[in-house]
């Protein structure tokens, strides 16, 4: 167990440099620079830039460098803590993330809680009780649920929370919480607003999720431990969750994996939506403006909750699955 | 209900279980699926009965009916399944708890299966769990019958595996299945049955899965378990090598019925019914000294949508007469004081249409 995790805590770094040069290639690759746009924004609103201001503002920020320069000077920079300064908010990047990204962890590891809760009873009951009505209904309310994109799920309750109640249902906090330091009222609050987009969010995976439990349960369900356990005179709900959920369950588990990133950038247009002070609205804005060193640390934020949920999966998989424990001593 | 079961049993010899006229039916959208098809025999007290026939004849189900954990779209429809009650083994004034009777998930006969019957399944590698150790399930077994704390159990379990021969069981307990030969896994599937001491084991097809010097020591273990204890024991299994090393009395099925029942040596050397002498003549013979084909039983066991009408066996019988065996279907009666049979050509006894 223990060099299963160290193996997988070595190849770390070398996934980090790997992602480190993707993320810094896909912000190069548009076409033009932060101040190509600064200049195109400044011309839409009526002034203007000389060339001479124009050349001093790329050798100040180093955009005139060759690429690989401005990448390791990115890089080294990152590697003692300091993710830069925003070119377009003018403040340093650690500033404008922090509390972002933990809300968004939060809001991330919150929609997986929802997920797991409501997708683990519908399809362990949907698979026991296959062709029942309660099958049937979930079968038909998870495809709407897959079919569904997310932020069309937002825009409907938004619209029919603000028609039938006249209430806005955006953000993470009430105004006067908004920009409030941390206190229990403010989490209190928080948790008050956290369950609207934590269910939109993750209507999608549940919808998913349920169906993958209920297709590996019926594969469970007719294997010979079920027999053995009813011939011992076991109960048949206490054999169920002991031997086959906890069968099915391992697939889902490693499907943490891809879910877990999913949850995190998959918000983006959500949280855009809903207005959330995540730091999808952020990435997007920064893409906009091509302020490149904002969005390449947040978009290698991105590639490093994926690699801390595979690697959290991978640990929670072979704590679960003893073959797996097995296979990789 | 043990009243009527005391009227209704009157053999000297009262047996530990009688099953009359069992008949599991499958319902399914292709149509109905007869199983088992009244099946009849009786299990004496700590003796071996072993259940003959081809794949499909209806051996297993008629015993996960008897256990009650035939799966929908599967049922019992009829038929009794007369066990002794517990406190008596059997014996002249056995009383008898009707299992069909009894509801399949309900306490009382949770509370028989495993502890009063117990189960050897086909395929160890596949009944137990992959992610659950050994000690985890035989103390499990242990704790559904009994009341007692998990170390407790765990001596229990590890006695149980010391009696069937399991080299070093202590540490077998933390060691999962799939790290297990094909014996050993075997031996702990024997070891979780005996675990609440039963008094009834029903091994199904125990020997399938593995090698002849491993099928040979599960045979053993098996036959001084009911020596030792005077188990009783329903052996399952399309190996007639295996029932004449094992069992006392024989019960040939074909097509969910009971073709021929006897003692072992009446069986083997007075076979009566057409397909009990095919299955003998397919066997092969060490001192056999013709080079030819083995003998085979012409022909394939009827899908159960489409049985024959008649005696099931009559589309592949080498005594088939027409207009006899298939208008109507034999009953099984008694040819002699030991051996019965359903053939036309021992008796004209028939099933009433």
């Amino acid at each position: 167990m223990f060099t299963y995790i160290l193996k997988r805590l070595l190849i770390l770094p070398l996934l980090m440099f790997v992602f480190s040069v993707v993320a810094f290639i896909l912000i190069q690759a548009p076409p033009g620079d932060f101040v190509t746009s600064y200049v195109a924004e400044l011309a839409a609103s009526g002034s203007a830039m000389d060339q001479r201001q124009i050349e001093a503002l790329r050798e100040l920020y180093g955009l005139d460098q060759p690429a690989y320069i401005q990448y390791f000077k990115w890089v080294s920079r990152l590697l003692v803590g300091d993710m830069g300064f925003s070119l377009d908010f003018q403040k340093p990047i650690s500033e404008l993330i922090g509390q972002r990204l933990l809300l968004t962890v939060i809001l991330g590891l919150a929609t997986l809680l929802f997920t797991f809760a409501v997708a683990l009873p519908i399809g362990i009951i949907s698979a026991t009780r296959q062709y029942s009505f309660f099958d049937y209904f979930f079968t038909v309310l998870n495809y709407i649920g897959i079919a569904t994109p997310t932020f069309m799920t937002a825009l409907i309750l938004m619209w029919l929370a603000f028609s039938n109640f006249g209430i806005t249902i955006t953000g993470l906090f009430s105004p006067e919480f908004a920009n409030a330091p941390w206190s229990f009222a403010r989490v209190v609050d928080l948790s008050q607003h956290l369950w609207l987009p934590m269910v939109i969010l993750g209507l999608d995976g549940t919808a998913r999720l349920a169906r993958i439990l209920r297709a590996n349960l019926l594969d469970e369900l007719n294997k010979p431990y079920m027999e053995m356990a009813r011939a011992k005179g076991m109960s048949e709900w206490a054999l169920v969750i002991k031997y086959p959920v906890r069968l099915a369950i391992n697939p889902l588990v490693s499907s943490l994996g891809w879910y877990l990133p999913l949850i995190f950038s998959g918000s983006l247009i959500v949280a855009t939506v809903l207005n959330l002070p995540t730091i999808g609205p952020l990435l997007l804005r920064s893409l906009i403006s091509q302020d490149m060193f904002l969005a390449g640390t947040i978009v290698l934020t991105y590639f490093g909750l994926a690699v801390i949920g595979t690697l959290l999966s991978d640990i929670f998989l072979a704590w679960l699955d003893p073959r797996i424990r097995m296979e990789a001593a | 209900m043990s009243e009527s079961g005391k009227n209704e049993i009157d053999t000297p010899e009262r047996p530990i279980l009688s099953v009359r006229g069992l008949k599991t039916r499958f319902v399914l959208d292709e149509g109905i699926a007869i199983a088992v098809d009244g099946v009849s025999f009786d299990v004496g007290v700590g003796k071996v009965v072993g259940i003959v026939g081809e794949s499909g004849c209806g051996k297993s189900v008629t015993i996960k009916s008897i256990l009650g954990i035939v799966q929908k779209p599967g049922e019992v429809t009829d038929g009794e399944i007369l066990f002794a009650q517990a406190g008596n083994s059997g014996g002249a004034d056995a009383d008898y708890v009707d299992l069909a009777k009894l509801d399949n998930r309900g306490k009382k006969m949770r509370a028989i299966r495993g502890n009063e019957i117990a189960l050897i399944p086909q395929e160890p590698m596949a009944s137990l769990s992959p992610v659950h150790t050994i000690g985890n399930q035989l103390v499990e077994a242990v704790r559904l019958h009994r009341d007692v704390s998990v170390s407790e159990a765990e001596q229990i379990a590890i006695k149980s595996m010391t009696e069937v021969g399991m080299p070093n069981p202590a540490e077998r307990m933390s060691m999962y299945s799939w790290e297990l030969s094909g014996g050993l896994r075997q031996r702990v599937m024997i070891a979780m049955a005996l675990v609440c001491s039963p008094r009834l084991l029903i091994a199904d097809e125990p020997t399938t899965a593995i090698d002849v010097t491993t099928q040979a020591q599960v045979l053993n273990v098996l036959r001084s378990l009911q020596k030792d204890r005077g188990l009783s024991i329903i052996f399952i299994t399309h190996d007639l090598g295996v029932i004449a090393q094992i069992a006392d009395v024989v019960v040939v099925m074909y097509l969910g019925r009971v073709m021929e029942t006897g003692p072992v040596d009446d069986i083997f050397h007075n076979p009566l019914h057409p397909y009990t002498k095919a299955l003998l003549s397919s066997i092969p013979s060490i001192h056999g000294t013709s080079r030819g084909p083995l003998p085979t039983i012409e022909g394939t066991i009827p899908h159960p949508f489409n049985r024959p009408k008649g005696c099931p066996f009559y589309p592949r019988c080498g005594a088939f007469m027409p207009g006899k065996c298939d208008q109507s279907t034999p009953r099984l009666t008694a040819s002699n004081p030991a051996q019965s049979v359903s053939c036309f050509l021992h008796n004209d006894e028939a099933e009433p249409a």
